[in-house]
């Protein structure tokens, strides 16, 4: 038990910031998962979980971290071109950790709750905007398993107008490059190295599992917040 | 009537190539009816309104070329499962999404695999068909980029001009390699010859574009997707640029393919000799 409670933190880092850095420059840190790395199976195996979040987030928030630090340089030193020159590592990287940091959270072992279906107030608002929680599913996918290249599928909503979009984003792109109101309730990784080692090249695949470890509770949370 | 919107030209290289519709990828039909080339090809409607009765629909299509060495030739770099799974079914899907895409738009039919990625490409505003397309090309490109044996140094004429351009066959690495780490998301990194500026460069491209939508001439490329290293070295990028340029980069492929591209682009005094 002790041994279980040692690699399921459960606390979740809710703040990303983490120590302060040697000038005072808040750097970012490695969320800890609230489930072990092998719960996802079989929707996504342990293999890909350590490996994503283990190498894949730590090098974006290293880099991230780099990258801050030398934008900090920049404007210390009125370098103007420097600053601009450093936006893409930034978004790149930045987009990275705050992409990563939403999905983990996006994701549940089957007996926390992953898969189940939302019920309350986002389950009225997809009934109501998308028909049924099979169409919303389906229109996801479509959207995922078209993305050329490395991107993001988004379910979101827009703060403004009330209203719950299915956007995509390439790279590392945060969903709020698509609309400054949208929030995002979920996201799934499309990028190769989140299903390669396990479905190879068939990403409609796993774009069907991944459903099932889906934590529509986490997702509802962020909707009551944002449409009371 | 459909016209092709390629050059006239490619009409009487057709006439030579009659492809009926089989399993591109059974053996037998590549053995026989699928020459080791990229064929242009065309469609011959089914038109009622001539009365043809029994004639059965023609389909040209593109066939997926096999890479210049077994698939297990360039252990341990590249893994033959990489390759199956790259070649076989990522390479393989991208021609036969062509195909399919091409059977309901016949206006690019006719071209050769070039003219096509032009034509798609459209001047930045690109067809749908046009990552297959491109797909199709720079994965032909790349097997024939790589060799058993590879690495080491180019030599003679190209090897001059690298240290031309890059001042060192040293420095030319460290820029290519530091561009492949530096590449965010999928692509590729090539090493061209610029039509205009008359000299080597290391380009980054996103997703499936390649240098030929900008009239220059890819000397050798390196593919940075994912799915190119993942099985073989996981997230660990640097390692696998370190051994593609240190063991499989064919420089014979881009000593051949800069010889050609000498054909178009003149890259220095003729050596006139003096009398």
């Amino acid at each position: 038990m002790a041994l279980r409670t040692l690699l399921t933190r459960k606390t979740l880092a809710i703040s990303p910031m983490g120590m302060l850095g040697l000038r005072g420059l808040q750097t970012f840190s490695l969320p800890d998962l609230s489930y072990d790395y092998g719960a996802l199976e079989p929707a996504v195996s342990g293999d890909i979980m350590q490996l994503h979040h283990q190498k894949h987030h730590q090098t974006y928030i290293t880099n991230y971290n780099k990258a801050l630090e030398q934008l900090d340089d920049a404007v210390a030193k009125c370098d103007a071109s420097a600053v601009v020159k450093l936006h893409s590592a930034i978004k790149f990287n930045g987009g990275g950790h705050v992409n990563h940091s939403i999905f983990w959270k996006n994701l549940a072992p089957v007996r926390e709750g992953g898969g189940e279906p939302p019920k309350s107030s986002l389950g009225w608002a997809i009934d109501n905007h998308f028909g049924s929680l099979e169409v919303l599913i389906q229109k996801m996918n479509a959207e995922g398993a078209a993305l050329q290249g490395s991107g993001w599928v988004w379910l979101g909503v827009d703060k403004e107008l009330k209203r719950l979009v299915v956007e995509t984003t390439a790279n590392q792109d945060p969903l709020v490059t698509k609309g400054p109101n949208l929030v995002p309730l979920l996201g799934i990784d499309v990028w190769e190295h989140a299903y390669y080692l396990q479905y190879k090249n068939v990403r409609p695949d796993y774009l069907k599992n991944i459903w099932k470890v889906m934590n529509w509770k986490y997702a509802n949370e962020v909707y009551e917040k944002e449409c009371p | 009537m459909s016209w092709s919107s390629c050059g006239s030209s490619s009409v009487y290289s057709l006439s030579s190539s009659i492809l009926v519709a089989n399993d591109p990828s059974s053996k037998l039909s590549k053995r026989r009816f699928t020459p080791n080339i990229s064929q242009p090809g065309w469609k011959q409607r089914r038109d009622s309104s001539h009365n043809n009765g029994g004639v059965s629909k023609v389909f040209g299509y593109y066939g997926l070329k096999s890479p210049p060495y077994k698939l297990d030739a360039l252990e341990p770099y590249m893994s033959q499962r990489t390759l199956e799974v790259h070649w076989g079914v990522h390479h393989r899907g991208y021609v036969e999404a062509l195909n399919k895409q091409l059977e309901k738009n016949d206006i690019f039919y006719g071209c050769t695999m070039d003219e096509l990625i032009k034509v798609l490409y459209n001047n930045g505003n690109p067809f749908p068909e046009f990552n297959d397309a491109a797909q199709v090309w720079n994965h032909d490109f790349f097997w024939e980029s790589m060799q058993p044996g590879g690495g080491d140094m180019p030599t003679l004429g190209l090897l001059q001009q690298i240290e031309k351009d890059f001042g060192s066959f040293a420095n030319f690495k460290e820029k290519f390699t530091e561009a492949a780490l530096t590449l965010f998301g999928s692509g590729w990194v090539w090493l061209v010859l610029k039509r205009e500026a008359k000299s080597l460069a290391i380009v980054k491209t996103s997703n499936s574009i390649n240098p030929l939508v900008w009239n220059d001439i890819p000397i050798t490329s390196l593919d940075m997707w994912e799915h190119a290293y993942y099985l073989d070295y996981r997230n660990d990028k640097a390692k696998y640029v370190n051994t593609f340029m240190n063991h499989l980069v064919s420089w014979n492929a881009a000593a051949v393919r800069i010889v050609r591209a000498q054909a178009f682009v003149n890259l220095g005094e003729p050596k006139i000799p003096v009398a």
